[in-house]
């Protein structure tokens, strides 16, 4: 076992864990914090993507010790109270899902997204950036409708 | 995954000792790979030795023509980078095809040169660019570097530090990648410096990235896509799967290397 150290969602985590412990199963089954899934477990899906440092990575496929020190959000820490981020809300006015199991993954890898690109998006390019998130509801439709508009209410909101 | 002891030095000597005890052990780069095979127990090693706090192994300069990259560099800053694009925009085009967002955040160039996937994209820059792959012991030239599928010159604790890319006149890379997994069925890299041209294929050789000499003597002669035609790299040696089979990659690869000449002259 080797001691683990994390900020997650603004709180001071620490652990002595398996060093063969993923970020993912960190998350999940140490800290209860079951929002980010396990899709493919093959860094294929995109279901576990919260961000490390501000960027968004794939938990499955990152050791939860390399994070020792790291400031992790996770899709649990986007929300203000009950007042959803606006990409949240985004995806709810959108109908941006319908099973659900992807969202939290979709929303995380937008929100970075937005942060890099800037909040004009255009639809081709949302739908290059969702290369590593599969949807297999929605036919995606709603969901790079839903990352326009929230990328447009973050944007307001920054202003 | 298998059990492994778990080891994060804070410089390349401490890295390249901890690798010296630890035969059986592994370096961690970003990851992207490695872990994916450790979690399917294609690999076990022993130890792993996380290069993730040694910041002396990332950034990007460009001096004298040569654009050097450390090698933790990461895809996305490659990818991003002003002065590559402005170097060399082909090669920062290539990292930003190279897995997905979330990949291109973790996911290093020394990582993905060292080991040497027969599908990876860097290997294919690094052999027609003419790179020097740089090591805590050596200078080796990509020619050298690349010795069949994983296989590489690396000796046993022997860590890359950098990757230089000499600039080029032209250079573009084409990808027709697997529709399922992205990766490349074939990719071909082509470059141009001075009357040399130099041309390597990733994705299609069953012993990984090659060169192509009768392609790069028909573009010295006439840098066009026309000057490829009637060209083809022989199906025997190439890989054969359910994606596509060698003839079909033999193909891909003169129609790649057209595009490539089209889109950098």
């Amino acid at each position: 076992m080797t001691a683990v150290s994390m900020t997650v969602n603004g709180q001071i985590v620490s652990a002595d864990i398996d060093p063969r412990t993923l970020l993912v199963q960190f998350l999940r089954e140490q800290l209860r914090l079951t929002g980010t899934h396990v899709g493919c477990d093959t860094s294929q899906c995109g279901c576990c993507v919260v961000h490390v440092n501000g960027d968004a990575l794939k938990s499955c496929t990152t050791l939860a010790l390399t994070c020792d020190g790291a400031q992790i959000v996770t899709i649990e820490g986007l929300a203000t109270g009950d007042v959803l981020h606006p990409m949240q809300a985004a995806f709810r006015e959108n109908h941006g899902l319908q099973c659900g199991f992807c969202t939290p993954g979709m929303i995380m890898t937008a929100v970075e997204l937005v942060r890099r690109k800037g909040a004009n998006l255009d639809e081709h390019t949302i739908r290059e950036e969702l290369e590593g998130n599969l949807c297999r509801c929605t036919g995606y439709h709603n969901i790079v409708k839903a990352i326009a508009a929230g990328a447009q209410a973050m944007g307001a909101a920054a202003e | 995954m298998y059990e492994f002891a778990y080891h994060r030095p804070g410089s390349v000597s401490e890295a390249v000792s901890l690798a010296g005890d630890h035969a059986d052990g592994k370096l961690l780069a970003g990851g992207q790979t490695l872990l994916p095979t450790m979690k399917q127990r294609l690999a076990g090693p022993s130890d792993l030795i996380d290069l993730s706090r040694i910041d002396d192994l990332r950034g990007i300069s460009v001096k004298d023509g040569v654009v050097t990259i450390k090698a933790l560099t990461r895809h996305v800053t490659v990818a991003t980078s002003p002065e590559v694009k402005a170097a060399i925009p082909a090669l920062a085009a290539l990292a930003g095809m190279i897995g997905d967002p979330a990949v291109r955040n973790k996911g290093t160039i020394g990582g993905s040169v060292a080991n040497n996937d027969p599908a990876a994209d860097y290997p294919s820059a690094c052999l027609a660019l003419g790179a020097t792959i740089t090591t805590n012991k050596r200078a080796i030239k990509a020619d050298d570097f690349f010795q069949g599928m994983f296989e590489t010159a690396l000796e046993e604790g022997e860590i890359i530090t950098s990757i230089s890319f000499p600039v080029a006149d032209k250079a573009n890379y084409q990808k027709f990648r697997n529709p399922a997994s992205r990766y490349a069925l074939v990719g071909v890299f082509v470059a141009k410096v001075g009357a040399h041209v130099r041309v390597a294929v990733t994705g299609a050789g069953s012993r990984g990235v090659f060169r192509v000499a009768d392609f790069e003597a028909a573009l010295e002669a006439s840098f066009t896509p026309a000057a490829l035609d009637g060209l083809a790299v022989p199906a025997s040696g190439l890989n054969s799967d359910i994606h596509a089979d060698a003839e079909y990659r033999a193909h891909l690869i003169t129609v790649m290397a057209k595009r490539a000449v089209a889109a950098a002259a």
